[in-house]
């Protein structure tokens, strides 16, 4: 193994007696003592979340209001902790979710599960589970640390979408039925 | 101000009031500096520190209960309060008569040396200044030295009496630690008492004289002893930390290798003894350090006291220039404290081969030096 000798140089009579160090230090926590504080006072002043946090997985609205979840359950097989239970239920036909097929009958995350990997976010065909800014969750019973699908819609709210994918499936039916290309 | 009932009380109930007094000050003070301790520690480190605790029948108070509240001392109060209540077990293994002994032990030498110690003056209607001290003893800081050396017994007794290794090995520190630093320390302030006794006077180690002879006219005799002897102050001050157990000379303590030092089997009210203890040796330290080097209660230095109280027409009244000089003297050593927490949350703490070398290797020929050095310069003067 090469070894690299290092010269170390003795140290002047100055540093030897500490004191330029000693008064350089002195300085610098002079300098931290009159700088504001580096800290938040947590209760009352809350942190900025960065884009791209993974908080608590939330259910979203569409711009219109509908629920985007079609209960395809994707969520729930990928997820690793299984943290997720989903009960698939059917749709009315005059419900105003009558554009698409199925919605859940029951969402429930369990909090004490989910490890926040945002593998459901992932897999969602609808980009309807985010994982948003929410990071604080307590309760006092295992019960409350379930995150029920009336929760998980007031937690989530509404996110704009980018695609509007059942709007434009209808719009093009409709050009369809109108003698359209398809 | 009619003064004259106070005075026609029989002599001991005035002495045992005005003891009662200084206690009643300086007990506070040191319980407080561990708050500001916190505070310093806390915005040298970018945090606010403690700034919550209110009790909740004063929160309706507009701007002073909130800026007290920040400046945590109901905090203080609580800590105190937790102090005093909560259970004080002592551990089985220990010897008991000495644990106990031990903590009032730290508090009685604590708070004895205040006595000798002057922290004010007033000017009579003569015009002399008398200085506000419980007894005004010609041994002064001889005195200080003898009883604030006491304190280290303290120490190695709750040491040596918790009957378990970190506190046997705290306690063995501080007693090798605080011996070799007396010596550089006394030698310290030598050259200091060669000064202030001239020949053909009346010798004294008063530390009232010793600020008496830093108030006089010209350019010499107004000059502070701190701008004087610089090596004297610095060796004192280097000395003065390691008396009292401050970083970086916490040997006693060094809570990364010795958990607690000698206080780790101590809790509650005996734990909190040793704190108040602590603090108190910094208060009557800083108030010694001040009186020899920093002039006391004199403003500036070349502007004694007299001058002052010349300049605010002051000069007749004794309770007024008794308050000055005191608030004078008090902001100082507030100052000096606040220096010593500066230190404290800036340095490391030495390793303690390292103390050892710089004790006896380093400030004790330095001081021995500085003794000579000065000794001469005196003798020269004098002969002159």
């Amino acid at each position: 193994m090469p070894v690299i000798p290092v010269e170390r140089k003795p140290l002047t009579l100055a540093e030897r007696t500490y004191l330029p160090q000693i008064v350089h230090g002195l300085k610098t926590t002079f300098r931290h003592l009159v700088a504001p504080n580096v800290t938040l006072e947590y209760p009352e002043q809350r942190p900025e979340i960065p884009g791209g946090y993974r908080g608590v997985p939330t259910l979203v609205r569409d711009p219109n209001g509908r629920e985007k979840c079609v209960s395809c359950q994707l969520c729930e097989f990928v997820c690793p902790p299984k943290a997720i239970r989903i009960t698939p239920g059917e749709i009315a036909p005059d419900s105003p979710q009558a554009h698409v097929e199925r919605a859940p009958q029951a969402f429930d995350i369990d909090m004490l599960r989910c490890i926040y990997c945002g593998l459901c976010q992932e897999v969602c065909p609808e980009e309807a589970i985010w994982l948003q800014t929410q990071y604080s969750m307590t309760g006092y019973t295992r019960e409350e640390m379930v995150n029920h699908k009336d929760r998980l819609y007031e937690l989530g709210g509404t996110l704009p979408d980018a695609h509007h994918k059942w709007d434009k499936k209808k719009a093009a039916e409709n050009a369809a039925a109108h003698g359209g290309h398809h | 101000m009619d003064v004259s009932l106070y005075f026609n009380l029989p002599a001991w109930l005035r002495v045992t009031l005005q003891g009662v007094a200084v206690i009643v000050v300086l007990f506070p003070l040191a319980a407080a500096c561990s708050m500001a301790e916190r505070k310093i520690s806390a915005w040298i480190q970018g945090r606010p520190g403690p700034n919550r605790t209110i009790p909740p029948f004063l929160a309706w108070i507009p701007v002073v209960a909130p800026l007290l509240q920040k400046l945590g001392l109901f905090q203080l109060a609580a800590d105190g309060g937790k102090f005093v209540f909560k259970e004080d077990p002592i551990p089985g293994h220990v010897n008991k008569v000495y644990f106990v002994l031990a903590p009032i032990l730290a508090m009685i030498p604590a708070l004895t040396t205040i006595a000798v110690v002057p922290f004010g003056a007033y000017l009579d209607s003569a015009g002399r200044t008398v200085p506000l001290v419980l007894a005004n003893v010609d041994v002064g800081i001889l005195a200080v030295f003898a009883v604030a050396s006491l304190s280290v017994y303290s120490v190695i007794l709750a040491g040596w009496a918790s009957n378990s290794k970190y506190p046997f090995l705290g306690g063995v520190r501080a007693s090798a630690q605080l011996i070799s630093y007396e010596l550089s320390m006394t030698l310290s302030v030598l050259p200091v008492f060669l000064w202030v006794n001239a020949p053909g006077g009346p010798g004294t180690l008063s530390l009232f004289d010793a600020v008496q002879s830093q108030s006089q006219p010209g350019f010499w005799g107004g000059m502070w002893y701190g701008v004087l002897m610089p090596v004297s102050a610095f060796i004192f001050l280097v000395a003065l930390f390691a008396e009292t157990n401050r970083q970086p000379f916490d040997m006693p303590e060094s809570e990364a290798d010795l958990v607690g030092g000698f206080h780790t089997e101590y809790g509650a009210f005996k734990w909190s003894l040793f704190f108040v203890a602590e603090y108190c040796h910094m208060i009557v330290g800083s108030g010694v350090f001040v009186l020899l080097f920093l002039g006391g209660w004199n403003p500036l230095p070349w502007v004694s006291l007299e001058t002052l109280a010349g300049w605010l027409h002051l000069a007749g009244s004794p309770v007024l220039t008794g308050v000055l000089a005191t608030l004078l003297f008090l902001g100082k050593v507030v100052a000096f404290i606040f220096f010593f927490m500066w230190v404290r949350w800036t340095l490391p703490r030495f390793r303690y081969d390292q103390v050892m070398k710089l004790g006896w290797q380093k400030l004790l020929p330095l001081s021995i030096a500085n003794l000579i050095v000065y000794a001469i310069v005196i003798a020269l003067i004098e002969r002159a």
